[in-house]
């Protein structure tokens, strides 16, 4: 029986993935804050077909760390960039909940899977962070950051027989883009989550979701610097 | 924030959150599958949270879930298990919640009625922010007019559900072609004891067509991987000439009977993820009306007649033979024949409707508001008698001015 963590686990693309993983009957282990939606979760996943459900918060994490094969970070937000210009103490907020916070977490599941020597460690990032733009590079720093870090950790966690996923999505119709104009380059969730699906199937070291945005972001990467300067994107 | 339905039109700016228990004036919306203005307003209130299942009795077939579950994932969930939807729609992107507000229709209506039969209860947030259970014992005035009632009395939260066994995931079907209307409303007749039957029919061919029949098949539960095609952007090519050249294909099309997935056989269309592309970003509109029984036959043949006279053509002419009319205040189907046309909006498609109109009024027919986006307040009410029920009901429980579509606004509720 597989064991899946997911941490953050009431954001809309985790509980797309979950429904995908209760279908298969896994047992699961769920971390959020919003405790009302943890349960409903909690329940739907059973009715699903998940073999159980257990839920915690970020306090009972490191005590549930009992034979889990996969874990998903999930959980990020999405600052006001210009706000994050002004009040650099918000940016540093920004900076803590999408990098720091994550790398905190990573470093205690590194070792415990480490030690474990099978698994899988799965976290969202985002193309944001593939090259820093004006409009926002206080997110991209941070998701570029966790990016990095798990380059890093692949690199260590490989001779263990861990497997480091970095999920990179591109534009996704959930409520942390509630009030963005939506267009062709936009996925649901639900799609997403297919993805991330068959990416952890696939043990997969990085994968952009849907693929082609890794033709967009390569493209972005390539533009030299002297003339992206001059961009507005 | 940029929305619009299935139709594409209208288009319009709206303020976008989801369900809370106080609100402003607004419209519940779901997957936005309706095809007019029946889910639009300056403010919409999306029932994407509302999407758990909340218990599934799988010996009973009772189910109770979230209002924005959709039919699809019910599917999901209930077949592996032998359960079906009693009532479904053509489409399985639909939310439960929008299809008790539309209370959507199948091709089983003769027989099994519209999707609120299998309704037992569902809990409505009103507009003094009070949750009540409805069923038909408790509250039943509500009942009746939340479903068919296009959203308009209050948010649905949780519904709960009475599924169908089933045997198998297959539909023995059987094709019959037909060269004339009058033909094929005889073969409705004659067939009246099968489960599932609807015609597709040629509007520019005196009403040739090929009626499909239905039934489960016995066997076991087989599920099966369903691809499906995207249409990525706006790829206008529905015209004249191919809707004339697919509906000869299709006409000819050999294979008749056979047993078919039941995906194939109920969401042919949900093949085709966002088919309405096709039609441009001018958007369509699809016109579906009802005429009673009695003058069936000579109303149906002076719209088809009509429609031959100015040249416009409908890719899909979907035609059905309803059962008797349920007790809902604003529910659709009356005894009798429904025909549904596609038209691609041009300036002068309106002015025509609005003769369309005027025939399915004189022949005492009506039009189905979840289609609908152009209906006037006038054709609305004479067509609707019960509008004044549902009204007094809406201000009884202090939905008025808390509840609006578009729709609304324009056809007077």
């Amino acid at each position: 029986m597989t064991k899946i963590m997911i941490i953050g686990a009431t954001s809309c693309i985790a509980e797309a993935v979950s429904k995908r993983y209760a279908k298969r009957g896994y047992e699961f282990y769920l971390v959020a804050r919003n405790e009302n939606r943890l349960k409903d979760l909690a329940n739907d996943l059973k009715i699903r077909g998940a073999k159980s459900v257990n839920y915690g918060n970020h306090e009972t994490i490191t005590e549930s760390l009992h034979n889990i094969d996969i874990v998903l970070i999930a959980y990020g937000t999405l600052g006001d960039q210009k706000a994050c210009e002004q009040n650099v103490g918000l940016a540093l907020q920004e900076l803590n909940t999408n990098a720091i916070s994550i790398m905190t977490l990573l470093t205690e599941l590194a070792n415990y899977f480490e030690q474990q020597k099978s698994g899988t460690i799965a976290v969202i990032s985002s193309v944001a962070g593939d090259r820093g733009r004006q409009s926002n590079y206080i997110y991209g720093a941070a998701k570029g950051a966790v990016s990095i870090f798990l380059q890093g950790l692949r690199n260590r966690l490989y001779k263990s027989g861990v497997n480091v996923l970095t999920i990179k999505p591109g534009f996704v119709d959930t409520p942390m883009t509630k009030d963005f104009k939506k267009g062709l380059l936009w996925s649901s969730p639900e799609n997403i989550a297919k993805g991330i699906e068959k990416a952890i199937d696939k043990k997969k070291d990085c994968v952009y979701l849907p693929f082609w945005w890794w033709g967009i972001m390569a493209f972005i990467r390539i533009i030299p610097e002297k003339i992206f300067k001059r961009m507005s994107l | 924030m940029r929305i619009t339905s299935w139709g594409q039109y209208p288009l319009i700016d709206a303020e976008w959150n989801y369900v809370t228990r106080s609100h402003k004036k607004t419209i519940a919306r779901g997957m936005g599958r309706s095809y007019g203005d029946s889910a639009l307003y300056s403010h919409v209130t999306s029932s994407r949270f509302l999407n758990l299942f909340l218990d599934f009795d799988s010996e009973a077939g009772y189910l109770r879930l979230g209002a924005g579950v959709t039919l699809g994932e019910i599917l999901e969930l209930s077949i592996p298990k032998g359960w079906f939807l009693p009532v479904t729609p053509g489409t399985q992107y639909v939310t439960v919640g929008g299809a008790i507000a539309s209370d959507v229709h199948g091709k089983n209506h003769h027989r099994q009625g519209c999707f609120s039969e299998y309704v037992e209860s569902f809990l409505l947030c009103l507009g003094n922010g009070e949750v009540v259970n409805c069923s038909r014992n408790q509250y039943p005035d509500l009942f009746k007019a939340t479903c068919g009632g296009m959203g308009l009395t209050g948010i649905i939260l949780e519904v709960t559900i009475k599924l169908q066994s089933i045997q198998s995931t297959f539909i023995d079907q059987i094709i019959l072609k037909t060269k004339s209307l009058e033909e094929t409303l005889e073969l409705f007749e004659t067939h009246t004891n099968s489960t599932y039957s609807v015609a597709w029919i040629d509007c520019l061919n005196q009403g040739r067509s090929r009626l499909i029949l239905g039934e489960h098949a016995k066997g076991e539960i087989k599920l099966q991987n369903h691809s499906s095609l995207s249409i990525p952007f706006n790829f206008p090519v529905l015209n004249s000439l191919s809707i004339k050249m697919f509906n000869e294909m299709y006409y000819r099309a050999k294979k008749l009977n056979q047993e078919v997935y039941y995906q194939q056989f109920f969401y042919p269309l949900d093949k085709i993820k966002n088919w309405n592309r096709l039609y441009g970003k001018k958007g369509f509109t699809q016109y579906q009306f009802v005429i009673p029984k009695a003058v069936g036959l000579e109303g149906l043949k002076t719209i088809l007649n009509k429609l031959r006279v100015a040249n416009r053509n409908s890719f899909l002419a979907v035609l059905k033979m309803f059962g008797k009319q349920n007790e809902n205040y604003l529910s659709f189907p009356i005894e009798g024949y429904t025909l549904a046309l596609d038209f691609k909006l041009d300036k002068y498609l309106f002015d025509f409707l609005n003769e369309l109109d005027s025939i399915v009024l004189h022949f005492g027919g009506r039009l189905y508001l979840t289609k609908d986006c152009r209906m006037s307040e006038k054709v609305f009410k004479q067509s609707y008698p019960q509008w004044q029920v549902f009204q007094s009901t809406r201000e009884k429980y202090y939905a008025l001015d808390k509840f609006e579509s578009l729709q609304s606004r324009r056809i007077g509720l």
